[in-house]
């Protein structure tokens, strides 16, 4: 695990960020980036990621903290000798230049030679695949190829950190998911570390080494995507992360792994114990949609209850049922459309159950 | 739609009559402006008003350019003015241009009070037939006291001494006045002036001697700026009509003096328009307003003398100061010790020439 | 569907395809036409025909063979290379037209006419005029010549009869030439004296300043749009009222308070004698010269620079100079390569703009411009309001116009119409 704060490339210390001295946009942060990392700041908007890449940037001020660079403290270089790539949500490319002199750009403010400048040029567009578009304007080309334009003019200068802006915000849903193919396989073929701010999901888990997802100015939770999705630490994780159920109620006891809850409904639920503040108190139990099994067999699982089908969508891999369980009437399940499942109508009940494990009880949820 | 109709033409009729009603005649009377339309107003116009209801004066200062915007007036076929107070060579002009009616001075004028006919009464002063004689006054040179040190300018040739009167003046952008003036500096005898003026060698000495101060002129275009100019102290000395000098020194108490010498001595008077608008009330206001009281009661507002004889002897003090009018004339024997008489018919012959002349001396820089 | 099989495509009807569509395409231009007709109407009659009336009163001359009916074809016979007067035949019909346009008062109209040919002509006119009146052609002793020649000596004079047999025509040239400092001689167009050229001087002087006043006002213009672009919309809407305060204040105003400001006494004046930079006997005039015509000009003509500049400045993203910035570029450099090429195009606009205008202002350099800070258009409005030479004024107006088209085509060459941005 890539955790260790000696060899980060870069570390956000205890970075505080105030706009108008009022309220924290972000509160404490403390991050460290790998080399050769991608990593994402996952969150709503208004979460604070944007402000983090600003600030690494170069381009907002922290208010307290450090941000170090290769073990170097940036607060006071100016962005230009911070030597960090950026690619813009609305990829700012130079209108009155074409795309070559775009991409020259960078090279020129660094006083690199013609020949020199060319070749790069030429291979940075070849490498996102528009190798004879170097005459072109940008308003010639559409906005998957500006996209890619602004990551290769991100590239071009070899830069240590490249951070992304949301880059695929104003795409399409097709362009966008071929784009993160792309964008991940240059991040592998040139071993850059990215750091990438979405408020897409997807996005995330499908690009990112790690996630770290943003809310209220603080990461809820910072690892790797199948961890973040498997095993949430708290409910805003859970339920930002994936499909995802949620039942509220009271620890009435606890072990060392395991607690039971009793909802409203007093139904009483075994649980994986993660994050809660001991009996008495509440909690948020997390179930996934795909966890849960229709009609289990006696003694299979531990949690065994009656649910009523309000609501069946077809989705054609799956059916997505909404039922009425332990006083939730907005739980989801997942029926797979295979040969032989579960023949459900509307208004039917059947029984339904999950594993301790797969049920896991975390803080309450407001 | 009928009964629209009918309300309609009915509120038109009775708006119709609304207005009929209360329908005065619009007398545009064109005049130079400042103090000296308000002596008029004073004098002739409010009076001339009380006795005919049915009139309103509407004053317009443009005097300055009264040719000009009459020959615009009638070149687009649309007289809009119906008397215009000119100067005696812009009356000869427009007289002969046809542009001004002649009038009878027996039959359109009033007879003085003591019996004199109208011809006798206004004299010499009568020197075209198109022109109503109404005042005399002179062009003269004003002076900041407090900037020309102990002893103030005295003689003509010290507006043109830069070097014993440093400093910005006024003049008026004109060659009327300011080419004697020039061969007057330059030691040309008052009585010789025009005769000299009439040659090519005496208007290129003239703008010679013009061109010693012409780095130092600011230059007017309306009776009004001058006193301005001087009040600012934006300029040491101007030309400015006695008048308004008058009003200055006497009635504002601006650190400002006045010199007399060859003070530039002309009549002013009115024409009537060829075509204007309300010919009739036209002649009534000229008559009223230079019959021998009115005459007399203008000198009561301002330092100009009236131009018929009658009233002469009438002149008495001040309105509001109540300080004796007759040595602030330009008739006055203290005052007129060195007078330029303005030469009206050569102007009247001359002006389009020297006028293009001097605009292109302006030019030059 | 192959090529050749288009020509005979038809319509569900049977009617040919390109026939149809021509048809319905005509009834679309037809509308179009008409939407536009009304502006075209307005445009024809308050702007094209008077642009068209100015061109051809700079050429208009039809004022001699009005007044002298008989005395014009018979003086184009003359031969002015002769050496000799005219014969007694024109000036038996110059007497006669001139004894019947005095009467009707029209010859010292073409008196000031001819004026403009030769100086002098003007009082000629008149006192021939006023003399004829009294003229009796059958109290006539000697010959016409001999009586004409009595009233005044010019009329012995071979080059009084050239000129007016040159100025006879329909339509003259020397409008043309006055306004650029030339007049026509026995042998073609020559140079006027020394002392009667300015127009060319005066062009000059219009472009030079015109020119100043347009850089003056990308100077001072340039940085307040970029702080109106860079602010919030609710405070750059305040200042902009403040920039756009001197459009809505009148003309007397805003004169008198130039006046207040820059006379010797003014305001500034006292301010740099009271702070010792200038000594009191030493204060500036920045009134009644250029530096009036320029101070007052630019301050007035600023709005026009600041609000294209700012609409372009508007749509230019910040994140280009962000981008920039993180690419290695120093503040200075992103501004030089990247924020300033995307305003050139407002700072053409603006300066098409300010410089048109200004070559065309005449109000405000006669008020506080004093003789040297004069522009040609102040020359037009004398000829048109006080001379009444509107020859002159049209043809100076013409060249003007010329200028103007001139250098629209060369900025077109330079900088391109399409780069130009209004907003």
């Amino acid at each position: 695990m890539l955790t260790s704060s000696s060899d980060a490339l870069v570390r956000f210390e205890n970075v505080q960020k105030s706009y108008d001295g009022e309220i924290l946009v972000i509160k404490d942060l403390n991050l460290n980036i790998q080399k050769g990392e991608f990593l994402t700041m996952l969150g709503p908007s208004g979460s604070g990621k944007t402000t983090c890449l600003m600030m690494l940037a170069g381009f907002e001020p922290a208010t307290h903290g450090e941000i170090y660079l290769d073990g170097i403290p940036i607060n006071r270089v100016p962005p230009h000798k911070r030597g960090i790539g950026m690619v813009f949500q609305n990829y700012a490319l130079f209108p009155h230049m074409t795309i070559g002199e775009n991409l020259s750009f960078p090279l020129e403010v660094r006083k690199m030679g013609k020949s020199q400048r060319e070749e790069k040029v030429k291979k940075a567009l070849d490498m996102v695949q528009l190798g004879d578009f170097a005459e072109r304007r940008p308003s010639q080309l559409s906005g998957g190829q500006q996209q890619r334009v602004a990551v290769a003019r991100a590239l071009v200068f070899d830069p240590e950190v490249v951070l992304m802006d949301e880059p695929l915000g104003a795409l399409d849903k097709n362009l966008r998911e071929q784009m993160q193919y792309e964008i991940k396989h240059i991040h592998e073929r040139l071993g850059v570390t990215v750091l990438y701010v979405t408020h897409d999901q997807s996005e995330a888990l499908t690009m990112s080494n790690r996630v770290a997802v943003f809310d209220n100015g603080i990461i809820q939770q910072l690892a790797p995507p199948d961890v973040l999705y498997e095993q949430p630490e708290n409910a805003f994780v859970a339920d930002f992360i994936g499909d995802n159920n949620c039942l509220v109620g009271i620890v009435t006891s606890e072990s060392e792994t395991s607690c039971v809850i009793r909802t409203e409904d007093n139904s009483e639920i075994k649980a994986n114990k993660i994050n809660i503040a001991g009996v008495g108190s509440q909690s948020t139990l997390s179930i996934r949609p795909e966890r849960v099994i229709v009609n289990p067999e006696a003694g299979q699982v531990p949690n065994i209850f009656q649910a009523k089908a309000e609501e069946l969508i077809y989705l054609g891999d799956h059916i997505r049922t909404r039922m009425n369980v332990c006083g939730n009437n907005n739980f989801f399940i997942k029926i797979p459309n295979s040969s032989h499942h579960a023949n459900l109508n509307k208004g039917d009940t059947v029984t339904i159950g999950w594993n301790e494990q797969d049920c896991r009880a975390l803080d309450a949820f407001t | 739609m009928k009964t629209f109709i009918k309300y309609s033409l009915a509120s038109a009729i009775l708006a119709a009559s609304i207005s009929s009603a209360q329908a005065e005649t619009e007398l545009v009377v064109v005049s130079w402006g400042g103090a000296y339309t308000k002596s008029q107003q004073k004098a002739y116009s409010n009076p001339f008003m009380k006795n005919n209801p049915g009139i309103k004066i509407v004053n317009d200062d443009s005097s300055n350019e009264a040719a000009s915007k009459l020959r615009a007036q009638a070149e687009a076929g649309k007289v809009t003015w119906d008397v215009v107070d000119v100067l005696p060579d812009t009356a000869i002009a427009l007289c002969d241009e046809g542009l001004a009616i002649e009038i009878n001075p027996e039959k359109d004028l009033a007879k003085g009070t003591d019996g004199s006919s109208a011809k006798d009464d206004f004299g010499d002063a009568l020197i075209s037939p198109c022109f109503i004689p109404e005042i005399v006054y002179s062009t003269t040179i004003g002076y900041r006291t407090d900037k020309v040190g102990k002893t103030p300018p005295s003689t003509i040739a010290d507006v043109f001494d830069l070097k014993k009167y440093p400093g910005k003046r006024a003049l008026n952008k004109n060659p009327i006045g300011n080419l004697e003036w020039a061969l007057i500096a330059d030691g040309v005898a008052t009585a010789d002036v025009y005769k000299v003026l009439k040659t090519e060698e005496g208007i290129k000495r003239a703008f010679k001697k013009l061109d010693t101060i012409k780095k130092e002129v600011i230059w007017w275009t309306k009776g009004a700026q001058p006193g301005q100019l001087l009040a600012d102290g934006e300029v040491v000395m101007a030309s400015a009509y006695n008048g308004r000098l008058f009003s200055a020194i006497v009635e504002n108490k601006q650190p400002v003096g006045m010199m007399w010498d060859a003070q530039l001595f002309e009549l002013d008077g009115y024409i009537i328009p060829k075509n204007a608008p309300h010919l009739k009330e036209a002649m009534a206001y000229v008559k009223f307003a230079t019959d021998t009281k009115r005459q007399a009661d203008q000198a009561k507002f301002i330092s100009y003398g009236p131009a018929r004889k009658s009233s002469s002897k009438l002149v008495g003090k001040h309105a509001e100061l109540g300080i004796d009018m007759a040595p602030h004339m330009p008739t006055a024997p203290a005052n007129s010790k060195n007078v330029l008489y303005k030469d009206i018919n050569f102007w009247a012959d001359h002006k389009d020439e020297l006028s293009e002349k001097f605009e292109a001396w302006l030019a030059k820089g | 569907m192959a090529q050749d099989n288009t020509a005979t495509l038809k319509t569900a009807d049977g009617t040919l395809l390109k026939l149809s569509l021509e048809r319905s395409l005509r009834r679309r231009k037809r509308n179009a036409l008409l939407l536009v007709a009304p502006l075209f109407l307005f445009i024809l009659i308050t702007f094209l025909l008077p642009i068209f009336d100015m061109l051809i009163r700079s050429v208009d001359n039809k004022i001699t063979a009005e007044i002298l009916p008989t005395t014009v074809p018979l003086l184009a016979k003359w031969d002015a290379r002769s050496g000799k007067l005219p014969d007694e035949l024109v000036f038996k019909a110059f007497i006669t037209d001139a004894q019947i346009a005095s009467k009707a008062k029209t010859i010292n109209r073409l008196g000031k006419r001819l004026n403009y040919e030769k100086s002098g002509t003007s009082s000629l006119f008149r006192k021939t005029g006023r003399k004829l009146k009294k003229f009796k052609a059958n109290k006539l002793t000697g010959t016409y010549q001999e009586a004409l020649l009595k009233i005044d000596k010019k009329w012995g004079k071979i080059a009084t009869w050239q000129m007016i047999q040159r100025e006879s025509g329909r339509y003259t040239s020397s409008y043309f030439l006055s306004a650029i400092d030339m007049k026509k001689g026995i042998d073609g167009a020559e140079w006027k004296d020394e002392d009667s050229q300015i127009y060319i001087n005066l062009f000059k002087r219009t472009l030079w300043l015109s020119f100043l006043i347009t850089l003056l006002t990308i100077l001072l213009g340039y940085p307040i749009a970029y702080l109106l672009a860079s602010l919030k919309t609710k405070t750059s809407n305040l200042l902009m009222i403040l920039v756009l305060l001197p459009f809505w204040t009148s003309l007397l105003v805003r004169t008198s308070s130039w006046i207040a400001l820059l006379q010797k006494e003014g305001i500034i004046n006292d301010v740099l004698v009271s702070i010792g930079i200038i000594s009191d006997n030493a204060r500036l005039s920045m009134i009644h010269n250029q530096t009036g015509t320029i101070i007052a000009m630019t301050h007035i003509l600023l709005p026009f620079m600041i609000l294209p500049l700012f609409s372009v400045m508007k749509t230019i993203d910040p994140s280009y100079i962000r981008a920039a910035r993180s690419m290695g570029a120093t503040s200075f450099t992103a501004f030089r390569r990247i924020y300033f090429p995307n305003t050139v195009a407002g700072i053409g606009a603006g300066g098409i703009l300010v410089f048109i205008l200004s070559i065309g202002y005449y109000i405000t350099p006669a008020l506080v411009g004093g003789t040297q800070g004069t522009l040609i258009s102040n020359f037009i409005a004398y000829h048109i309001s006080e001379s009444l030479n509107w020859g002159l004024a049209a043809s100076l107006g013409t060249l003007l116009l010329l200028l103007v088209l001139a250098l629209y085509i060369l900025y077109d060459k330079i900088v391109g119409i399409d780069n130009m941005k209004l907003g």
